[in-house]
């Protein structure tokens, strides 16, 4: 029983960490194999895989994890500007200074559960956002947005010459191998190895986390928490713990934005984005170890392929039908892509929630049952991908 | 001087005088069931034991230590297990989880961060929170999940998770209420049981007298908020006074 629960969480990791090192190859073609789209599925990942610690373990929803989102992004920016072009220190100040604000947000907005907690944390990441564009503008560089320049001092660095890029051992983030594979244009580029060794340790301490008894107690939390306190556990420094967690993952995950794209403006703090990150999480499986990954996948996927389709795409697709019903049918599809997105994404939102309120975990799951059961048996191995 | 002891405790809500001069000592190792009519003030007295309310003035000491102003899991912490009237259970885990956390509640205390461990590695756990389960004979449900119970064994599931923590007093609130003669008589016997083995001192609220009878060594009799009389159980049925207070006045 033991052994096989081991060997379980092993080839959940070994699953994992080839999907994610084989991402260029497995994602190319559906036509998201390029670096750009990549970093951002795993930065995305990263995000989704710590906001579900809280919201997923503990239950409290919290509206305003975006704050630690753009922190994360000013405080690696900073480090560039101040201290060197390498990602490392960025990304190391990047998670203890969102930390430090998950402490203090985490602390009071802790003091209240349910709607009022989710209010608290939406007032305060609206209050970082609105100073990052007034009061604050010395550090932010208000609506530009703060940059790296070539004056920066960079203490260790020295000067550099021509535009600084960030960089991890003497390799640049944006350098990219190009390759060839079945035919296939592949693209392997630092930037998005780098995003994804991270996905996969961020993604490692999250199961180990699944798994422990901090884990036990945070799923206590989010099932009975009068009935926890009765039991002799002081439920809110764990509820606490599990709030800086995830906050120092959305630190992470705006440092590492930051590394591979040197810059930082407060639309990241925005509420729509700190929303983003729940919708990410519900749609891919709240608790669940792989579904916030698969959520955020997903919705960088669908993001970037319906947004880039205009009208005279659609009128490319349907050139069979006539001319006058082709204008008509472009004009209802064309509402629902380009721009208008979001209207696609809240749809698919809807329909997940009320037919698979598991999110698309639940929707595997159900696939996976759907066929081993006229065969019969093979339950266990069926059921290693889902969890 | 008991393990327990209450002194002009009162409780106020709005107008009602919910609990009016509390004096009450409970033995150490005795079984104390405390009855009365409905709106008596039981449930009150037994929420200022816990931390759920503050008495507006008394003293509750429990082992010598004021139990008054400490939080629940401080005073859960200190020794007091409390099994509610309605089963409080973790509905989404289950049953080996649920006594589990008890059992690391008891051994870790009330905070420490152990994000590393695992949890169905931890032997001395695991084992423990087997002997609790069986002890209630829940073993061979222990993978269930604590929701799909029935109302019997869910009582029994809490109760495991009381008894895992080995506290000196445990507080039954109505452990019986709703369950059948026969679950009602087991869940008796396994009261009896335990506190002949492991000598923990009740605090028992019920309203079914075969159960008082079958368990107490001590009764209090409350009514209107006040304790009217405590007394030995054989002593309790023939008190003009009791009778007053169940047929609400009969002379009036």
């Amino acid at each position: 029983m033991l052994e096989k629960l081991r060997n379980n969480d092993t080839a959940i990791m070994l699953a994992f960490t080839a999907m994610v090192l084989l991402g260029p190859i497995i994602l190319a073609p559906f036509g998201a194999g390029y670096p750009d789209l990549l970093q951002r599925f795993a930065i995305f990942g990263i995000f989704a895989v710590g906001f579900n610690i809280l919201f997923g373990l503990t239950g409290y929803l919290s509206f305003g994890h975006a704050a630690f989102l753009g922190i994360g992004s000013y405080m690696a920016v900073w480090s560039f500007k101040l201290l060197s072009m390498s990602v490392i220190p960025a990304i190391i100040l990047a998670v203890l200074l969102s930390g430090l604000f998950a402490l203090v947000i985490g602390y009071v907005s802790l003091r209240r559960s349910g709607i009022y907690f989710s209010i608290l944390t939406l007032a305060f990441a609206q209050m970082c956002y609105n100073l990052a564009y007034s009061v604050l503008t010395p550090i932010t560089n208000g609506e530009t947005g703060l940059k790296v320049l070539s004056s920066d001092p960079r203490i260790l660095d020295g000067a550099s010459e021509g535009l600084p890029l960030p960089s991890v051992l003497g390799l640049r983030m944006i350098d990219t191998w190009r390759g060839s594979f079945l035919g296939m244009d592949v693209q392997f580029n630092v930037g998005f190895y780098f995003c994804a060794v991270i996905l996969i340790i961020a993604f490692y301490i999250s199961l180990r986390i699944f798994r422990s008894p901090f884990g036990l107690m945070l799923r206590a939390i989010r099932t009975n928490q009068a009935r926890l306190n009765y039991t002799g556990i002081n439920t809110r420094p764990y509820a606490l713990t599990a709030f800086v967690i995830s906050g120092m993952y959305a630190g992470l995950a705006g440092g590492l934005m930051a590394c591979t794209d040197p810059l930082a403006g407060a639309e990241r703090m925005q509420w729509t984005a700190s929303g983003e990150v729940v919708l990410m999480t519900i749609l891919g499986g709240v608790g669940t170890l792989i579904g916030p990954v698969l959520g955020a996948g997903f919705i960088k996927y669908f993001e970037n392929i319906f947004s880039k389709i205009n009208d005279n795409v659609l009128s490319g697709f349907l050139d069979f039908l006539p001319e006058t019903l082709r204008e008509g049918v472009v004009w209802v599809m064309g509402a629902f892509v380009g721009e208008g997105w979001h209207l696609t994404l809240g749809l698919l939102f809807m329909i997940i929630v009320i037919f698979l309120p598991g999110g698309l975990v639940e929707g595997f799951n159900r696939i996976i049952a759907w066929f081993s059961r006229p065969k019969g048996g093979d339950k266990a191995t069926a059921r290693v991908p889902a969890e | 001087m008991g393990i327990l002891e209450v002194q002009n405790v009162n409780k106020r809500f709005g107008g009602l005088q919910a609990l009016n001069n509390v004096n009450l000592s409970v033995r150490e190792g005795s079984v104390h069931a405390i009855i009365g009519p409905n709106g008596a003030g039981k449930s009150t007295l037994l929420n200022c034991f816990v931390g759920r309310l503050m008495p507006d003035t008394g003293s509750v000491m429990f082992n010598g230590q004021s139990l008054l102003g400490l939080k629940p899991h401080q005073i859960n912490q200190a020794g007091v297990s409390r099994v509610f009237q309605t089963p409080e259970i973790f509905a989404d885990l289950s049953l080996w989880e649920n006594v589990m956390i008890a059992s690391f509640a008891r051994r870790d205390g009330a905070y420490r961060l152990n994000a590393f461990g695992r949890v169905k590695a931890d032997g001395e756990i695991r084992d423990h929170a087997e002997r609790n389960l069986s002890d209630v004979g829940l073993a061979s449900k222990r993978n269930m999940i604590a929701s799909a119970l029935s109302r019997g064994d869910k009582r029994r599931l809490e109760l495991a998770m009381c008894l895992a923590q080995d506290p000196k007093l445990l507080l039954l609130d109505e452990p019986t209420a709703g369950m059948s003669r026969a679950d009602t008589n087991n869940t008796i016997d396994l009261l009896k049981r335990i506190g002949e083995s492991r000598g923990i001192t009740k605090v028992v609220i019920e309203h079914d007298m075969h159960v008082v009878f079958s368990l107490a060594d001590r009764i209090t009799v409350m009514a209107q908020g006040t304790p009217i009389v405590e007394d030995a159980p054989e002593n309790i049925k023939g008190n003009p006074k009791v009778q007053e207070a169940y047929l609400g006045g009969a002379h009036a």
